[in-house]
């Protein structure tokens, strides 16, 4: 087997291109993805290699982008929506909400809707209305399955098998992962949709992450082993249908877990699976499930403001050290 | 309509006696359906919300017949006309707002959710403008494949105030795409006429914003209904294009079951029921000698009792099994 060295950025693309080249009903619609060659250059080349039928430059119109690829799945294509931020799917929420989660139910099973809509989370200095992380509004209803990678080789092989899945999948990727690298097969391979992943093994604490967060988790994790404490990070990789399987044998053996989103607090995804672990291994918990997520604030533009505000390794090691009792003095605010 | 206009403007085969009294027939049917329907709402077999399509039957029908067996259909909420005119069967229909297993969608859809794969009919939406999208994708999915199959997407005034026609009619006007609107105007969006919520009344006028022709036609008169949605369809499978074909029409009844129809003069309504469509058609094929009483009768018998059959059917029909609540959530969970 080769493996190739590339970005998260690139790990996409290659999905979508290899997808393309293997099924003739994939395309992509979106704004900007074709001549200017995405607005993260996400989809660069395509164009150019399969033409304005398969690779569509849509006007500014996100209810009729995902409302027309839905249409489109249901006659038998399989398109790829790109919606240029996940901010931006708020002006199409009805459509995935209400036709795109539903249709293959509430027909009787007659139709079904297998479309992918890629979107991005996150941000830097973009401010309220660009910096958000709104996954918990799709995970959180029937019919929808949710994807969000945190490392190259998890995008390329989610992001095919989500193309492959006759169900509709949005695939969350993140702004300030597209530049990291990692490795990644160059035949093709798939990553299964529902299963998480220990990114790391550790005896002490179990960290559960996705998306940025797993990579701020191993970064708290390495904090931590220079004080002796080895944190076990589990990547959920899949929001929706959550893998609970990784994460409950990892409580079982740490007996102490902090949920890591980048969303807010009150009402996100650590709230789900910090329910979960409760539910199914309250005999095996030590101390209760801390969450560390983003300030409870619409993202500040300030720099400074905005540091405080994201949730980042420092908050995690500072939960870890709580869950432990090795803290003294102040209890952490942890988002 | 005078006789030398309908004459003018009919197609070849509206003259001919079995497709007038295919016409009739399925007016009719949904009329009784309708009725029945309404019935049954009363003595709570069918729950929630239950649009009716009386006094909107010529619309329904002329716009269905004009179709082809493959084209395809995207509708509103207001929907039984169109199921029973595309040939959905009645008793599946009725079986479904009694929500059973039985029904066109397995129970799960009720009223607003009617939907047949066979049929091309893919449902029946209640968010108000929320389905026009999706028959954009699907014209688009034909175009993609070269096919020369059309989407047929219908919807009220109310829509057409939604974002979401905006952003579906520009789309299907930049990208040139095989799709037909047809705006059922029946004057009111729910309880608000149409002069309190829209800038431009003429539905058809606002075609001409998304670069396609529109045109407005008297939603009452069937074969007129019928030649120029089917002209429609014809310009988009040619290449020509998608257009919009407002049909200016009338319900008798409310909105729903539940409407106490404070917002419209009782002198209105009656003076809309005066003109009823299929009464005036049934004479006028007489008049014409189309068909004869003793014809006319024999249909009028045999939907009565496609109505009956239909309700006995749906009331003897069993609920969906609980061990099928999760049936369909996900292709493959």
């Amino acid at each position: 087997m080769t493996v190739a060295v590339i970005t998260y950025r690139e790990a996409v693309r290659q999905a979508l291109r290899e997808e393309m080249l293997r099924d003739e009903r994939v395309f992509l619609l979106g704004e900007d993805i074709g001549r200017y060659g995405g607005s993260y250059a996400v989809t660069k080349g395509l164009l150019e290699e399969f033409g304005e039928k398969r690779v569509k430059d849509t006007p500014i119109s996100e209810t009729a982008i995902i409302g027309a690829a839905a249409g489109a799945a249901m006659d038998g294509l399989r398109p790829v929506a790109e919606i240029m931020t996940i901010n931006f799917t708020l002006v199409a929420i009805d459509q995935i909400i209400n036709n795109v989660a539903k249709v293959h139910y509430m027909f009787g099973g007659q139709f079904r809707c297998p479309l992918v809509i890629r979107t991005v989370g996150g941000g830097r200095r973009l401010a309220a209305t660009h910096s958000q992380n709104l996954e918990v509004l799709f995970a959180h209803i029937p019919g929808l399955k949710v994807v969000a990678p945190a490392t190259p080789y998890d995008a390329k092989g989610l992001l095919k098998a989500s193309i492959r899945d006759d169900d509709p999948v949005i695939f969350i990727e993140h702004s300030l992962l597209y530049g990291t690298r990692g490795e990644v097969p160059e035949e093709d391979y798939v990553v299964p949709i529902g299963v998480s992943d220990i990114k790391r093994r550790g005896r002490d604490v179990t960290i559960v992450a996705y998306s940025r967060m797993t990579v701020e988790a191993l970064a708290a994790a390495d904090e931590l082993a220079k004080q002796g404490i080895e944190a076990e990070v589990v990547d959920l990789r899949t929001l929706r249908p959550l893998d609970m399987g990784p994460v409950l044998d990892s409580v079982a053996r740490t007996n102490r877990a902090v949920v890591v989103s980048e969303d807010w607090r009150s009402f996100g995804i650590g709230a789900e699976v910090a329910a979960r672990i409760q539910e199914e291994a309250f005999d095996d918990l030590d101390a209760p499930v801390l969450r560390v997520s983003q300030q409870e604030v619409p993202t500040p533009y300030a720099a400074n403001l905005e540091r405080l505000a994201f949730p980042s390794s420092r908050q995690i090691v500072e939960a870890c050290l709580e869950v432990l009792n090795i803290r003294v003095g102040e209890p952490v605010m942890a988002g | 309509m005078s006789k030398e206009r309908r004459e003018a403007v009919l197609l070849p085969h509206q003259k001919e006696k079995d497709h007038l009294l295919d016409l009739y027939r399925k007016m009719l049917l949904i009329r009784r359906f309708e009725e029945r329907a309404a019935e049954a709402y009363t003595q709570g077999k069918i729950g929630g919300f239950l649009h009716l399509a009386i006094g909107e039957e010529p619309a329904n029908v002329g716009t269905m017949v004009a179709l082809r067996h493959d084209d395809d259909v995207f509708t509103h909420y207001r929907s039984h006309g169109h199921a029973l005119a595309r040939g959905m069967d009645p008793r599946a229909v009725m079986a479904e707002l009694f929500g059973k297993e039985t029904g066109v969608a397995r129970g799960r859809g009720g009223s607003m959710h009617l939907a047949s794969l066979e049929h091309h009919f893919w449902g029946g939406y209640a968010i108000v403008g929320g389905h026009i999208p999706l028959a954009v994708g699907m014209a688009l999915a034909h175009q993609y494949r070269g096919l020369d199959r059309v989407v047929l997407c219908i919807f009220g005034d109310g829509a057409v105030n939604t974002g979401a026609f905006h952003e579906a009619l520009n789309m299907a006007g930049v990208w040139r795409l095989p799709i037909v609107f047809v705006v059922s105007n029946n004057l009111y969006g729910m309880g608000t006429a149409i002069e309190r919520s829209s800038a431009v009344t003429e539905v058809y006028k606002r075609a001409a914003a998304y670069n396609m022709p529109g045109r407005r036609v008297n939603g009452n008169e069937v074969l007129e209904v019928e030649a120029a949605v089917r002209a429609a369809l014809e310009q988009a499978r040619s290449g020509g294009g998608p257009s919009l074909v407002e049909l200016v029409t009338y319900r008798f009844r409310g909105h729903s079951m539940a409407d106490p129809e404070l917002y419209r003069s009782k002198e209105e309504v009656e003076q809309w029921k005066a003109q009823d469509p299929i009464p005036r058609f049934r004479r006028w094929l007489q008049e014409e000698g189309h068909a004869t009483e003793t014809e006319l009768e024999a249909v009028d018998r045999e939907v009565e009792a496609t109505v009956e059959d239909a309700v006995r059917f749906a009331d003897a029909s069993p609920e969906p099994d609980p061990s099928t609540l999760f049936d369909n959530v996900y292709v493959n969970p």
